[in-house]
């Protein structure tokens, strides 16, 4: 065990690293890029013995990356933004085929404007594609999320791929001091398997086939309910992981959420800054609480519910939008959530922080007493809101 | 040992029976040879278009040797990530022998969607043996026109109309795409001369690197020809010179099958109903003559007979 000062996108590399990573197939993207950087170093300098495949495009990234999975490698690629929405075709290809690829995504803004800083859009546009997608809070997370991925990933009752979302600058780009795993720790945790259902000549298979309406349906559904599935195997990796490390980090962080008379539900990397809010709101007596998503692929619907069950009204702060829907993603999951499991509680959405328009504590508070006043009313007058856009 | 006819190729069959390609098809003919030379220890990426729909129809496949298809545009960055999965695998012992890596695609597949996906796996300079099956349009979604449809053929997309002579333009030089990659073998082939081309597949599959062949591969439905007859159609091609046949090893052009009296290209173009409302206006005509007289400058074709 050994703490190094590591960032975001280093954490990712050097987790990269202990987990002997076969092929490495990615393309540049602010601010994904010193990832990439940092692993092309690893494998120019023979600290990780790895094809490293310097692709021409995302699209040619995921593809090499879903190939070399399909002949029994353990492979790993990351991206943000453009390069999100570059390998949309084959997001989808790569879950129902059921490969074990386990992808770093910075969070970032999409165009246009073009623009390099976080929000959810990216992965909130594929969120339909198939895959296990966590978030994490931190560059500590994010090294423990990745090496638990790729336990998750290449667990027999899972194989699926991962995604890893960790947002843009706020944790790519801050160092901090991050307590690592020795190497062997890391592999007894997360081994290399030999998979037999792989393209090897000495046992031929047909990866691909074309699927007609007599079998296309069945195989949808067998990657459907893989990641529903996949939940135990979620749950377990992260106990097992705490038993080794001290650190788990559950499906979600719930703070003081018990008596809370609004919750403030987020994902990523502002659940920190909402928890000292909360903390100072509690203060001077303010009931609230907040709930930080770690899992958002496969939703833990009923765990959220029961975890909301007490309190009097949801803020689902959000920084991605679904333009023409009701409301954003997120909140749409969580009232679809509350409404299956016959909850009547009032939430509301709050976007915020597109384009890495900061989120500070006064507006965190703001969206706390909009909370506060759908409590005391016990009714929403508007379903979908802003904090920070000049209007 | 280079084979000298028929007779030496490999018996062993990793492609059909029971594929659904229509009788005639050249890419049913290319499969075959390409798997019959390249053997057990071979792993093939194939591209969106006929041949793998047509190939692995679940719950049935005619492949005999492991086979993947991923996309229509991504084949050649398909076949990147086996052979670094492969090469980083025997590094560590996980393997212990190292497969052909063979990519398979259409024009479309090839000069126009996938050509990105190409450009990357040939620059970089990975192991594998691309291979174009060139049916000289978008023959799975019913024939529209690509950039490898010839001068004047009519598609769905390229149709002859009062403005228009059918496809409007002349066939992207894939060959030469490839070569200024800088990659040290790439071939044209025809499955008129499966001797020819048998030893050309074999010449990419020992040279190290990025390899390329453009196979043309007549198709019946979409050249309007008689399913009986796509080999004679495409030995004309070859006898008009409208596709030569050579390789380029390390950057240098050498004709593999010399053709010492050219036929002229009404005798290819009168064949094929994709050609039909052109073969009877000379001026359009001509237009194709000068692309095979071209042809046949560049690589030491004789004369027209007349
Ligand atoms: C991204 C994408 N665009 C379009 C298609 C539809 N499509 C499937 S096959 C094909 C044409 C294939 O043409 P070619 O590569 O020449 O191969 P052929 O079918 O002629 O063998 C097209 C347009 C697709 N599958 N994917």
């Amino acid at each position: 065990m050994k703490t190094i000062l590591l960032s975001g996108n280093t954490s990712l590399s050097y987790a990269v690293k202990q987990l002997d990573v076969d092929v490495i197939s990615a393309y540049p993207i602010t601010p994904q890029t010193t990832m990439v950087e940092k692993l092309s170093e690893y494998v120019a300098n023979g600290e990780l013995n790895a094809e490293f495949i310097p692709v021409e495009s995302e699209h040619s990234a995921l593809t090499a990356a879903l190939a070399a999975s399909a002949a029994g490698a353990r492979v790993f690629t990351s991206t943000s933004s453009q390069g999100l929405l570059l390998m949309h075709e084959i997001l989808f290809i790569t879950a129902a085929m059921r490969m074990p690829v386990v992808m770093g995504i910075a969070d970032r803004a999409v165009s246009a404007p073009i623009n390099i800083w976080n929000d959810h859009s990216d992965i909130m546009a594929q969120r339909d594609a198939g895959w296990i997608c966590f978030f994490a809070e931190s560059a500590q997370e994010a090294y423990d999320k990745t090496i638990q991925s790729y336990r998750v990933a290449e667990d027999e009752n899972v194989h699926l791929p991962v995604n890893l979302n960790f947002d843009g600058f706020i944790l790519t780009h801050t160092y901090e001091p991050v307590t690592t795993l020795d190497d062997e720790e890391v592999l007894k945790y997360a081994p290399k398997k030999i998979r037999s259902l792989v393209l090897d000549p000495k046992s031929p298979y047909t990866f691909g086939a074309l699927g007609s309406p007599e079998y296309y349906f069945e195989a949808k559904y067998q990657a459907v309910k893989a990641l529903e599935d996949s939940f135990d195997a979620i749950v377990k990796a992260d106990k097992e992981y705490k038993k080794i490390s001290g650190r788990g980090y559950g499906i979600f962080n719930a703070y003081m959420t018990d008596d809370a008379d609004t919750i403030l539900v987020s994902l990523g990397s502002i659940g920190g800054s909402v928890r000292e809010i909360v903390r100072r709101m509690r203060r001077d007596g303010a009931k609230v609480g907040s709930l930080s998503l770690k899992l958002f692929r496969p939703f833990p619907a009923k765990q959220i519910v029961d975890t909301l069950l007490k309190t009097k009204s949801v803020v689902v702060l959000e920084k991605a939008t679904s333009p023409g829907a009701i409301s954003g993603p997120l909140h749409m999951e969580i009232q679809a959530s509350l409404k299956t499991f016959d909850v009547t509680i009032p939430a509301i959405n709050i976007i915020a922080g597109l384009g890495g328009r900061e989120i500070g504590p006064e507006d965190i508070r703001i969206m706390f007493n909009k909370g506060l006043k759908v409590a005391s009313q016990k009714r929403v007058d508007t379903i979908m809101d802003y904090v920070g856009v000049n209007i | 040992m280079p084979y000298k006819t028929v007779k030496d190729l490999p018996l062993k069959e990793n492609f059909g029976p029971g594929h659904r390609l229509c009788q005639g098809c050249g890419a049913g003919i290319i499969a075959r040879l390409v798997t019959k030379v390249a053997g057990d220890n071979t792993i093939i990426t194939n591209a969106t278009g006929c041949l793998e729909v047509s190939s692995t129809f679940y719950p049935d496949t005619a492949w005999g040797i492991p086979w993947i298809h991923i996309a229509f545009e991504n084949a050649a960055a398909a076949a990147s990530g086996i052979r670094a999965a492969y090469n980083a695998m025997i590094r560590k012992g996980l393997k212990d022998s190292s497969p052909n890596v063979i990519a398979l695609g259409g024009d479309g597949g090839t000069a126009d969607i996938g050509l990105q996906a190409l450009s990357g796996a040939l620059e970089r300079g990975d192991h594998f043996t691309y291979i174009c099956y060139d049916n000289e349009a978008y023959m799975n979604t019913g024939i529209q026109r690509s950039s490898a449809t010839p001068y004047g053929a009519w598609t769905t997309t390229s149709p002859p109309g009062k403005l228009s002579p059918g496809q409007k333009t002349e066939k992207k030089n894939l060959v030469a795409i490839a070569v200024a990659h800088g990659i040290k073998y790439a071939a044209t082939a025809n499955v008129a001369y499966i001797v020819d081309a048998a030893n050309k597949i074999e010449k990419a599959l020992n040279t190290s690197g990025a390899s390329f062949i453009h196979f043309l591969s007549p198709c019946t439905p979409g050249w309007r020809i008689d399913t009986a007859s796509s080999v004679k159609v495409s030995r004309l091609a070859v006898q008009t010179a409208l596709w030569p046949l050579y390789e380029v090893v390390n950057g240098e052009y050498i004709t593999t099958v010399k053709v010492a009296k050219r036929l002229p290209v009404t005798e290819y173009l009168k064949v094929q109903g994709r050609f039909r409302h052109i073969v009877n206006k000379p001026e359009e005509v001509a237009k194709i003559q000068a692309i095979a007289d071209s042809n046949a400058a560049k690589f030491g074709y004789g004369p027209l007979s007349q």
